[in-house]
């Protein structure tokens, strides 16, 4: 798709020249922290102080590295990993289930839901933190990775039943309507039918919400409390409150906790930015 | 003699059944985390409640009368508005400008700059917020570093109050300028070729073309990304709870970070939970009135 722009000769005026050096200037913004982060990782704690922030590691030093994986890192990934898992499967699941019957079916009440549904979208997560703190504390599950499920399932959910009734609206009617004449009941043909017209859908989808999951922070950081109950972004957390100091040690961490981001990036990187834009919708 | 009529009546019959099956657990979901939760907020907010005690006293509306003249409270929404306009003038058009950019240049050179200006995206606000209290740093910062360079002083951004608010402002438009290029990129894909190239023979310019003809094309998507920018701002919190608490002072506060310091360092569950209501009433009506503003425009 990608489109080819004829050459005009406008290319070689001033308005061109600023362009690219803005476009240069923001290149190094955008890199430039970056570029800090994983280049002091490198660096032992000393090293920093001595000789700047911007000059090369005496030599690559991967005790940083090594330190936050026997540092308990590697309970931080497992636990999200668990939980990215299961959450995921539930938002597919439910909003799919729900998806189906908005898309394609004539009932009184479907504008009305769905409109409720979508609504929930603009809701902030803050109004619901403290009956939910209290609801998992009452529960017994408050610290677990239980108690992340339900809430995280919640809020994804409005966005991803919009983003797949829409596609589901757009698969042609044809396909359900000879299954039907078939004697194929509706809890069938969901199954047999719908589900797997609507994988591409399921796989931005997928893309959307893991790295919302991915980055979750505000209920993991009410709702647990241990380091081996805790999910990734809180280990920056942790690691700091026992690092402050130590510069290199968590720009060490941080370049873990992006490193599975990365690889994502550099082997689905256009599947990577079409899932993570699903959540643009227009308004 | 009713045969078809009662068959369509069975029909739906069976429509309403297997559309309450599939919705039932969508619905289940939403009340317990989400519907329930919200009214218990409000039932919260009339209580004075430590979180802890099984002590609650019911005091009516005293919470919210304390909301409307709590000056932090608005100082903190002040800041949720200022940061709400800033991001769209600022992220909206640079993100723009890139899209544009890396539309007119196209090809190898396009991609280098489409990968490497999307890096921000890849990292987490809590992980943004970490890298850029060190980066920011007033000693061994990376600005701190680059000004003793060229022979100035340390440079304390998120510690001088005059200072926070932009800085902050700045981390969060290097946080979301890389996701408006993709959109807006996304949206340029719908503008056709034809269109350019049709300008093109009528003797426009690049320049000329993007003012008169692709700007007003793209202008509902950006519209779009206005509006999920502002609903954004709004709830705010990751970013600025990790780099500053709301600090130096309040600076940097945000309505989400004051009720979380309400409840979760000074325990107190009521006055908490009214900040949470203040916080989710503001947000729906901004919402609500900026809906109907930009979908009654579109009418005329």
């Amino acid at each position: 798709m990608e489109k080819q722009y004829m050459k005009t000769k406008i290319k070689s005026t001033a308005a061109w020249t600023a362009a690219v050096i803005l476009a240069a200037g923001m290149l190094i913004v955008s890199v430039l922290p970056f570029f800090f982060m994983v280049l002091n990782s490198f660096k032992n704690k000393f090293e920093i102080l001595t000789n700047g922030v911007f000059a090369l590691p005496q030599k690559m030093n991967f005790g940083n590295y090594a330190n936050v994986l026997s540092g308990g890192f590697v309970r931080y990934f497992l636990n999200s990993v668990v939980l990215l898992l299961i959450v995921l499967f539930l938002i597919l699941m439910i909003s799919a289930f729900a998806a189906y019957p908005l898309a394609r079916f004539k009932f009184r009440l479907n504008g009305f839901i769905y409109g409720l549904i979508v609504a929930c979208m603009a809701i902030p997560i803050h109004i619901t933190l403290i009956p939910i703190f209290q609801m998992t504390k009452a529960l017994g599950i408050y610290d677990s990775l239980g108690a992340l499920v339900g809430p995280d399932v919640a809020f994804a959910l409005p966005i991803s039943v919009f983003i797949l009734t829409s596609f589901m609206r757009g698969i042609p009617k044809e396909i359900e309507e000879s299954a039907e004449i078939d004697g194929c009941n509706r809890y069938a043909m969901f199954f047999k039918i719908m589900l797997p017209l609507t994988k591409p859908g399921l796989s931005t989808l997928a893309i959307y919400n893991g790295v919302n999951i991915w980055n979750e922070f505000s209920f993991a950081y009410t709702l647990t409390q241990s380091p081996h109950n805790r999910t990734l972004p809180l280990a920056v957390w942790d690691f700091q409150g026992q690092y402050a100091m130590n510069t290199p040690m968590i720009m060490a961490v941080l370049t873990m906790t992006v490193l599975p981001m990365i690889i994502l990036f550099l082997f689905a990187q256009d599947k990577l930015i079409k899932g993570m834009t699903a959540g643009a919708v227009k308004g | 003699m009713n045969g078809t009529h009662d068959l369509a009546h069975r029909r739906q019959r069976s429509i309403n059944i297997a559309a309450t099956v599939f919705l039932l657990p969508v619905s289940l979901i939403m009340i317990v985390f989400i519907f329930y939760p919200i009214v218990h907020t409000f039932q919260y907010s009339t209580l004075s409640w430590n979180g802890i005690s099984p002590e609650k006293t019911f005091i009516g509306m005293a919470n919210w009368v304390k909301l409307l003249k709590d000056g932090n409270f608005w100082f903190a929404f002040r800041n949720n508005i200022v940061i709400m306009i800033l991001s769209i003038v600022i992220q909206i058009p640079i993100g723009l400008a890139e899209a544009t950019f890396i539309e007119f240049v196209g090809g190898k050179k396009s991609v280098a700059c489409k990968v490497l200006w999307f890096i921000p995206m890849l990292m987490s606000s809590v992980a943004i917020g970490f890298l850029f209290t060190y980066a920011l740093a007033a000693n061994g910062g990376m600005v701190s570093t680059i000004s003793n360079f060229f022979g100035g002083g340390n440079i304390d951004l998120l510690g001088n109050k005059n200072t926070a608010l932009l800085t902050v402002i700045m981390v969060i438009a290097w946080q979301f300028i890389p996701f408006y290029m993709v959109y807006c990129m996304a949206a340029y894909t719908g503008i056709s070729t034809d269109v350019y190239e049709a300008s093109l023979i009528d003797g426009a310019t690049k320049g000329q073309y993007f003012w008169k003809i692709a700007l007003p094309l793209l202008m509902p998507s950006i519209k779009s990304a206005a509006i999920l920018s502002m609903v954004g701002s709004l709830k705010y919190f990751d970013l600025i709870y990790v780099m500053t608490n709301g600090g130096p002072g309040t600076t940097t506060e945000l309505m989400a970070t004051y009720m979380y310091k309400k409840v979760f360092s000074e325990y107190n569950m009521g006055y908490g939970s009214a900040v949470a209501g203040g916080m989710f009433i503001l947000i729906t009506a901004i919402a609500l009135v900026t809906m109907r503003l930009i979908n009654g425009k579109e009418e005329d």
